[in-house]
């Protein structure tokens, strides 16, 4: 019985999968909020039947009672967030919150079946952050003189790389972590959210040549530090979101594809100088025969992808734990091995979909400040997701970078729970122009202009 | 700020990114489907051992369905792998434990992976059993592998035959052997020191000089060179033929006397293929040997060894000689030796030699079935045709006189291979095809430090074929 309920819910779980990614394509359709509203609630749908075949499987491979109690908190955390936040921003996007939801429920299962007291830590943390979530997105629309305070961001965010360079521990190699008052927290992933701060607002005030010039200055000691700390993933994600930024500000191709060849250089250089990026490159190339030397962590996370198949393992059937640092870095890997390839290919296009929206929101918002913010934080997001899956998978060279919301990780968590509700910030900007608009219109003023 | 421009960029970002998640996830799927069989067999995969625990290994049937290779689960629920043939299938079958060789390693994906439906796992689980893995049927047959084995007896060296037409590998006898049911308790014996070579599949693995079986390329050349005006050639054999300060002997310096080219092929004369070689354009030779896989890899998926045979512009005259007569540095595997028998006997054909039929599941459902696959054509219909002929004769008037006269015509090229210069032994060869009429199967052999490819390996093919055919 037991086996007929493992098997056929591996089944079941892709299905579900398959169909919530697919209404978080669907809502894309219609271009306003409204109209999605019913699709909405279907997909709402999808990601309980996710969770409870999700939990069914694990109850029926474990018979441990504690799932459900935690299946039913989750649930309920769940629909309180999604409900809450329909109540209190009516004008907010909702697909990010409902992809939200869904990355960072597949993420405390699969950390709960890697390690129960982990899982349960994820979960109180994300809870913390949503709660944060709430108030942010407001304080954002009520403080506007952020938007021109972008040096001050840059003295910040540069004083939190050097503090790190000199009082900051090592973990696996790179200097990335900071403790105070007892908590160890990330520094580097609170920094991106001061990044983007400071190359939005920079960069929307003014965009000539010497403005550019500076900041690009700014930023690449940013990405040196980061470097020095041997913190690649960081610094690569530092410089592709400014890139980014520079490019929607300047609309000039030129400064985008200047950035690229330097990063070209600079990344041969740092090839010849830094002997683990060789060792990286080398896993990459042929993880096979440099398995004891380098390759081991991508050769495991290739065995537990392939070894999955299309529908996977069955949660509790595989062997995750056989990738080093499987909860932080190779979570996509351990995905693949239990739910298949196809559970997989979805959680990646989940968050393509709210990479999609997030540039959609930036597309239509007339704030220079905002629209920047929500493209950086929208390329930091998918760059993230790009650089894990990719490197799990041997695409690209591995980074070391988290699975933003699915990985174990709480600054991680924290701080892509607050990026996202800046963005939700920035839809009630945007709703708000569009209220002026209306004013305007009725006034019979020209719209489209600025106040 | 009012000259709003229209943000493309935004657009490109996007648009770059849905690109490159679709690629990023075309290529992992694809990867994680091409690579599963290499994966699951590489040694640090955890997932082996997973499987070991949820399935019993399968069992290797030959092709006449007798088992070669099964796993005995007894009353403790301990597993031991059992081979009921002990010896006589140590190369072919291989072994599982201290890693894997032959057959236990090809098909060790299928093996450990059990495809049965979901209601007899169902049923299994309820009873506390394993599931049972997919079971592989081999192309082997016990009949032409036991009597391949005996007829090698006590002598070191190699058996292989070979469908012509399907690829199909019916015999692969290599010796010295091992005992693949005490391989654990043998393990340190046999890998002690570099001497012990009974691992060694000499199939595949082993390389030794071609000896007058290279013959059948330097012909090759020859007709690829001349055509019908081979008809035209003549040579007066007298035990020996010299080329300023080198030499070459027949055989135990027999004199052969006045032979034609089909003659001086069936006679194996080493004067009359010294004297041809000196015709030969070198550049041209290369290329047939290319063309014959020489210094290539030869399509086998297992370990095989790299054979060795080339010349340029400057190659003396005194190492064409060797080199056409099959001596100096050349060197052959067994195995390739007989695909180009195979393809010889094929019309030119080479098919891609398999041991596997097909897998299927414990309840019979067929897994995977393995199709017959041409590789490549190694010469033409009518180069296949010109060496067939030449290949009859030496069992009509030649070394091979032993296969005339019997209820089939068989047809081959023998050769005795001299592997040190300061002794007059050599390793008997044969390698030839059957029915002459229409080739069906093609016998390699090769036995070490014997004497004659005629005296003592075309014996051996005569016991293959005889098997083969049914004849007592």
């Amino acid at each position: 019985m037991e086996l007929y309920v493992t098997e056929i819910s591996k089944y079941v779980i892709a299905l579900c999968a398959v169909l919530y990614t697919m209404f978080s394509y669907l809502v894309f359709i219609y271009r306003g909020e409204k109209r999605r509203q019913p699709l909405y609630a279907i997909q709402i749908f999808f990601l309980f039947a996710t969770q409870f075949s999700l939990f069914i499987q694990i109850f029926a491979r474990t018979g441990s009672k504690r799932y459900f109690a935690l299946c039913m908190i989750q649930m309920v955390a769940i629909l309180l967030t999604t409900s809450l936040f329909k109540m209190v921003y009516p004008d907010g996007n909702r697909l990010i919150i409902n992809n939200m939801c869904f990355l960072l429920m597949v993420g405390m299962i699969v950390l709960t079946r890697i390690s129960y007291g982990r899982g349960i830590r994820q979960f109180l943390i994300a809870s913390v952050s949503i709660i944060l979530a709430f108030v942010i997105p407001e304080l954002l629309f009520r403080m506007e003189f952020l938007e021109r305070a972008g040096w001050f961001f840059a003295g910040l965010g540069l004083m939190l790389l050097v503090v790190l360079f000199l009082y900051g521990q090592v973990a696996n190699g790179s200097r990335i972590n900071f403790s105070i008052f007892g908590i160890t927290f990330m520094p580097s992933e609170l920094g991106k959210l001061i990044f983007v701060f400071f190359a939005s607002s920079v960069l929307s005030m003014k965009n000539d040549f010497k403005t550019v010039a500076l900041a690009s200055a700014v930023a690449a000691a940013h990405v040196i530090i980061l470097v020095l700390l041997k913190d690649l993933g960081s610094a690569l994600i530092y410089f592709v979101v400014y890139l980014c930024i520079v490019l929607v500000a300047t609309n000039n191709p030129f400064y985008f594809a200047g950035g690229l060849l330097l990063g070209s250089f600079a990344s041969v250089f740092a090839y010849n100088i830094f002997p683990h990026i060789r060792t990286r490159v080398n896993a990459f190339l042929d993880p096979w025969t440099s398995i004891e030397t380098g390759g081991y962590q991508i050769s495991q996370s290739l065995f537990a992808i392939s070894g999955g198949g299309a529908f996977g393992l069955g949660l509790y059937s595989g062997t995750p734990t056989s990738i080093p640092y499987v909860e932080a870095d190779f979570i996509f890997s351990a995905i693949a091995e239990e739910l298949g390839i196809i559970f997989a290919s979805c959680i990646a296009l989940v968050c393509l979909s709210t990479f999609i929206m997030i540039l959609l929101e930036a597309y239509k918002i007339r704030n220079d400040f905002g629209r920047l913010m929500c493209v950086g934080f929208g390329v930091t997001y998918i760059f993230q997701v790009f650089l894990t899956i990719g490197g799990n998978s041997k695409f690209i060279p591995l980074t070391g970078v988290t699975l933003p919301l699915v990985s174990y990780g709480g600054t991680s968590v924290v701080v892509t729970i607050i990026m996202l509700s800046l963005i939700e910030g920035e839809c009630l900007v945007r709703s708000d122009e569009r209220y002026q608009d209306y004013l305007r219109k009725k006034r019979g003023e020209a719209v489209g202009k600025k106040e | 700020m009012e000259k709003k421009n229209k943000p493309y960029s935004i657009i490109f970002i996007g648009a770059f990114n849905i690109i490159l998640f679709i690629t990023m996830l075309v290529y992992i799927s694809v990867y994680a489907y091409t690579h599963k069989v290499e994966m699951i067999d590489n040694s640090y995969n955890a997932h082996q051992a997973l499987l070991k625990k949820q399935n019993t290994r399968g069992t290797i049937y030959s092709s006449d369905g007798k088992e070669l290779a099964v796993t005995l689960t007894d009353e403790n629920g301990d597993e031991k792998r059992d081979y009921p043939f002990g010896k006589v299938f140590a190369h072919a079958v291989g072994f599982a434990t201290n890693g894997r060789s032959g057959l236990e390693d090809l098909a060790n994906y299928y093996l450990i992976n059990s495809d049965i439906s979901l209601s007899q796992k169902a049923k299994a689980y309820d009873n506390g059993e394993k599931y049972p893995g997919n079971n592989v049927y081999s192309s082997l047959d016990t009949n032409l592998q036991q009597t391949s084995y005996d007829a090698l007896s006590a002598h070191k060296g190699a058996v292989i035959v070979t469908e012509v037409k399907t690829g199909r590998i019916l015999a692969m006898v290599s010796k010295p052997d091992f005992d693949p049911n005490s391989i654990e308790r043998d393990w340190d014996e046999l890998t002690k020191d570099d001497g012990n070579t009974e691992l060694l599949n000499r199939v595949s693995q082993g390389l030794y000089p071609p000896g007058s079986t290279f013959k059948i390329i330097t012909a090759l050349e020859y007709y690829r060179e001349n055509h019908e005006a081979y008809k035209d050639f003549s040579f007066t054999c007298t035990g020996s033929f010299s080329n300023g300060a080198d030499t070459i002997n027949c055989y135990h310096g027999e004199n052969h006397g006045k032979l034609d080219f089909t003659k001086a092929f069936a006679k194996s004369c080493n004067s009359a293929f010294a004297n041809i070689s000196l015709t030969l354009d070198k550049s041209s030779f290369n290329n047939t040997l290319k063309d014959l896989m020489f210094g290539d890899v030869i399509p086998w998926d297992m370990s095989a060894s790299v054979s060795n045979a080339n010349c340029d512009e400057n190659t003396s005259s005194g190492d064409m000689m060797q080199l056409a007569i099959g001596q100096g540095t050349d060197t052959i595997s067994p195995l390739h030796l007989n695909m180009i028998t195979m393809a010889i006997a094929n019309d030119g054909m080479l098919v891609k030699p398999r041991l596997i039929d097909s897998v299927v599941s414990a309840e019979g459902k067929v897994i995977k079935k393995y199709d017959t696959e041409n590789y490549k054509r190694l010469l033409s219909v009518d180069e296949a045709d010109f060496l067939q002929q030449l290949m009859e004769e030496v069992v009509n008037t030649g070394t091979a006189t032993r296969l005339k006269g019997l209820t089939y015509s068989a047809a081959g090229k023998t050769g005795s291979a001299e592997f040190m210069t300061s002794s007059s032994d050599s390793h008997a060869w044969f390698t030839g095809f059957a029915p002459c009429e229409n080739p069906q199967i093609a016998v390699t052999i090769i036995v070490e430090n014997a004497g004659s490819g005629g005296e003592f390996a075309v014996p051996i093919s005569k016991r293959v074929f005889d098997t083969y055919f049914g004849v007592d």
